[in-house]
């Protein structure tokens, strides 16, 4: 039997460029492994195994020719948010059930351009607005390590895809932790970028002043590869950066040696469940055997990051959600009276209970009369915290914790309180405030299940919490553990 | 807070959402819970703090040369419109 799913993106890549397989005889596998897995897993909304198989063959003769990219014929997968030209771009939504791309979005065809072959399109919370993967109108995707308990998300498609080695890489993207928290709860690695790093042109839009792109993997490795692919200027993005993307690959065998770390205080607090911190703490003693040193930072302001999450995310949903009119495309519901019949009847159908209650919110707390109270408070403490982070960084070189307070938990568990399941985010939104870099790197198991590290940079600094996730998974396994039923 | 179900209807009609008798209830106890858990904010001293929009400060909005950068698609974007005639999208009669 094959053994293609157990390697890496990087050996992967490798082995086509050195013919030791086909790009056909990878996809076929990587197809057949997805097919196998729909059922228990749900992981895809859509899967293009016969496009798939064409650009295969067309990567096979590109490599027999000795040309091609740094990712010819490397097959990944999309977070069903990113567009596709040709391919139904869901969202995870009834309101984008029927809309099929007229364009791809700037992450797809840079990885197109690399060389990479996409498989399809991974199942999201809807509009990337959960943390479980329950929203989505395709059903919840399940767990790889224990079909009971979700994969977190939203990216929980490609976490779960990954996870199961379905694909050795897929794309997500994090508004306030859905590419780590999801690659925390299913053992993978997830890596989001800095705020304007990756191009949104072609991502369906959250929350714009927090989405942010990235890439989940087994291996930090692999981040760096796909990330390197991914980032970079694109004028279509008007809060794209323009500053050259280091070689994030090139990077990752740096020294460690004097990193200095913070650990952040806030995030070792009562609501972390101990077995879990036990896992956390035992990967900063490989750290400090490597030779980093670590010291504990406050940021005092953090613990305010899920309220202020929760009135700026919302808010920025409730005006971005606005152009699902039922007029130009997506969902519109049958025989409206008026317009205003059309438009509030095909968006009370299209979105989705949890899509709904965002927009709601977001309508709410920016209304006449709430706008100072709610969302120019929120914006002030945003500052506050943002100030936390630069003090911080000026004192240490990456800060570590937790990525999420506890290890996957049961589907259906936190569905029926909203604050409940936001909370889950408490560590992971505190980047997306401030728009940073940030990974979360498998760091141990508690009973069966992943436990996930947390690692965040200053801006721009890719490279630096890529070469320290890489560093730990040079000294453990952790990254490399697959669960029983997808070994 | 609580919000009152007139509070919600008001909220949805903005929002241009069509709630279901069944889902009045449900927005009303969470969005009550979000709006007290919001509430926290209230907490934090902010005098003299600058609100934050975007989390790059110092970046600003780039501008380009007004040139026409797109070539007409409409064709391949009206395939996704639930009703189009003559190029253009169809929509309920506006004006009596």
């Amino acid at each position: 039997m094959s053994d293609l799913h157990r390697q890496s993106v990087t050996q992967l890549a490798a082995g086509l460029r050195a013919r030791r397989f086909s790009s056909v005889e990878l996809v076929g596998a990587c197809l057949a492994r997805i097919e196998a897995s729909q059922a228990a897993l749900n992981a895809f909304v859509t899967v293009t195994g016969e496009p798939a198989l064409a650009a295969a063959a067309q990567a096979d003769r590109l490599l027999a020719a000795g040309d091609g990219g740094p990712l010819t014929g490397v097959p990944i997968a999309h977070k069903d948010l990113f567009c596709t030209q040709g391919v139904r771009t869901s969202c995870g939504s009834r309101m984008l059930d029927n809309f099929v791309s007229p364009y791809d979005a700037t992450v797809v065809a840079k990885l197109k351009a690399a060389g990479a072959i996409s498989l399809g399109k991974t199942n999201m919370d809807e509009f990337a607005m959960g943390s479980s993967n329950e929203t989505s109108f395709y059903g919840p995707v399940r767990n790889p390590w224990n079909p009971a308990l979700v994969p977190g998300g939203s990216s929980g498609g490609s976490a779960a895809a990954v996870a199961a080695r379905l694909v050795p890489g897929a794309t997500g993207t994090d508004t306030g932790g859905s590419i780590r928290q999801p690659a925390a709860l299913c053992g993978i690695t997830g890596m989001k970028a800095t705020y304007g790093r990756v191009s949104r042109h072609g991502m369906v839009a959250f929350a714009s002043s927090l989405d942010q792109a990235g890439a989940l993997a087994p291996s930090a490795a692999d981040c760096a590869l796909l990330l390197r692919e991914m980032a970079g200027f694109d004028e279509r993005d008007s809060t794209s950066v323009d500053t050259p993307v280091p070689d994030y690959v090139a990077a990752l065998e740096q020294p460690l040696a004097g990193l200095k770390i913070g650990l952040l205080r806030e995030f070792f607090d009562k609501g972390l469940d101990p077995a879990y911190e036990r896992c956390v703490r035992e990967a900063l003693k490989v750290y400090e055997g490597l030779g980093a040193k670590l010291t504990e930072v406050s940021l005092p302001s953090l613990p305010l990051s899920v309220p202020v999450y929760y009135v700026v995310a919302p808010a920025e949903c409730s005006s971005n959600l606005a152009r699902f009119d039922g007029v130009r495309f997506g969902h519109r519901c049958e025989n409206p009276r008026d317009l205003n019949d059309l438009y509030r009847r095909s968006r009370g159908e299209g979105f989705g209970a949890e899509v709904k209650r965002r927009v709601m919110t977001g309508t709410y707390v920016l209304s006449a009369g709430y706008y100072d109270a709610y969302y120019l408070k929120a914006q002030r403490v945003r500052a506050l915290i943002n100030a936390d982070f630069i003090r911080a960084f000026k004192e240490v070189d990456v800060l570590m914790g937790p990525t999420t307070p506890t290890p996957a938990f049961a589907l259906g568990a936190k569905t029926a309180d909203p604050i409940t399941m936001y909370l889950n985010d408490i560590y992971t939104i505190g980047a997306n405030l401030a728009g940073l870099p940030a990974a979360s790197v498998p760091c141990g198991f508690v009973q069966d299940l992943p436990v996930g590290l947390q690692i965040v940079g200053p801006h721009f600094a890719e490279a630096r919490v890529l070469t320290a996730a890489h560093a730990l998974q040079r000294a453990t396994d952790w990254h490399t553990r697959v669960p029983r039923a997808y070994a | 807070m609580a919000l009152s179900r007139e509070q919600i209807a008001s909220i949805a009609s903005l929002a241009r959402l069509e709630l279901t008798p069944g889902e009045f209830p449900v927005y009303q106890e969470s969005l009550s819970r979000i709006v007290d858990f919001i509430g926290a904010l209230d907490r934090a001293d902010t005098t003299g703090v600058a609100p934050m929009a975007h989390p790059l400060p110092g970046l600003s909005q780039r501008l380009r040369p007004d040139a026409v950068t797109e070539s007409d698609r409409h064709e391949a974007y009206q395939q996704n419109a639930p009703q189009v005639a003559a190029g253009l999208y169809l929509v309920p009669k506006v004006i009596e």
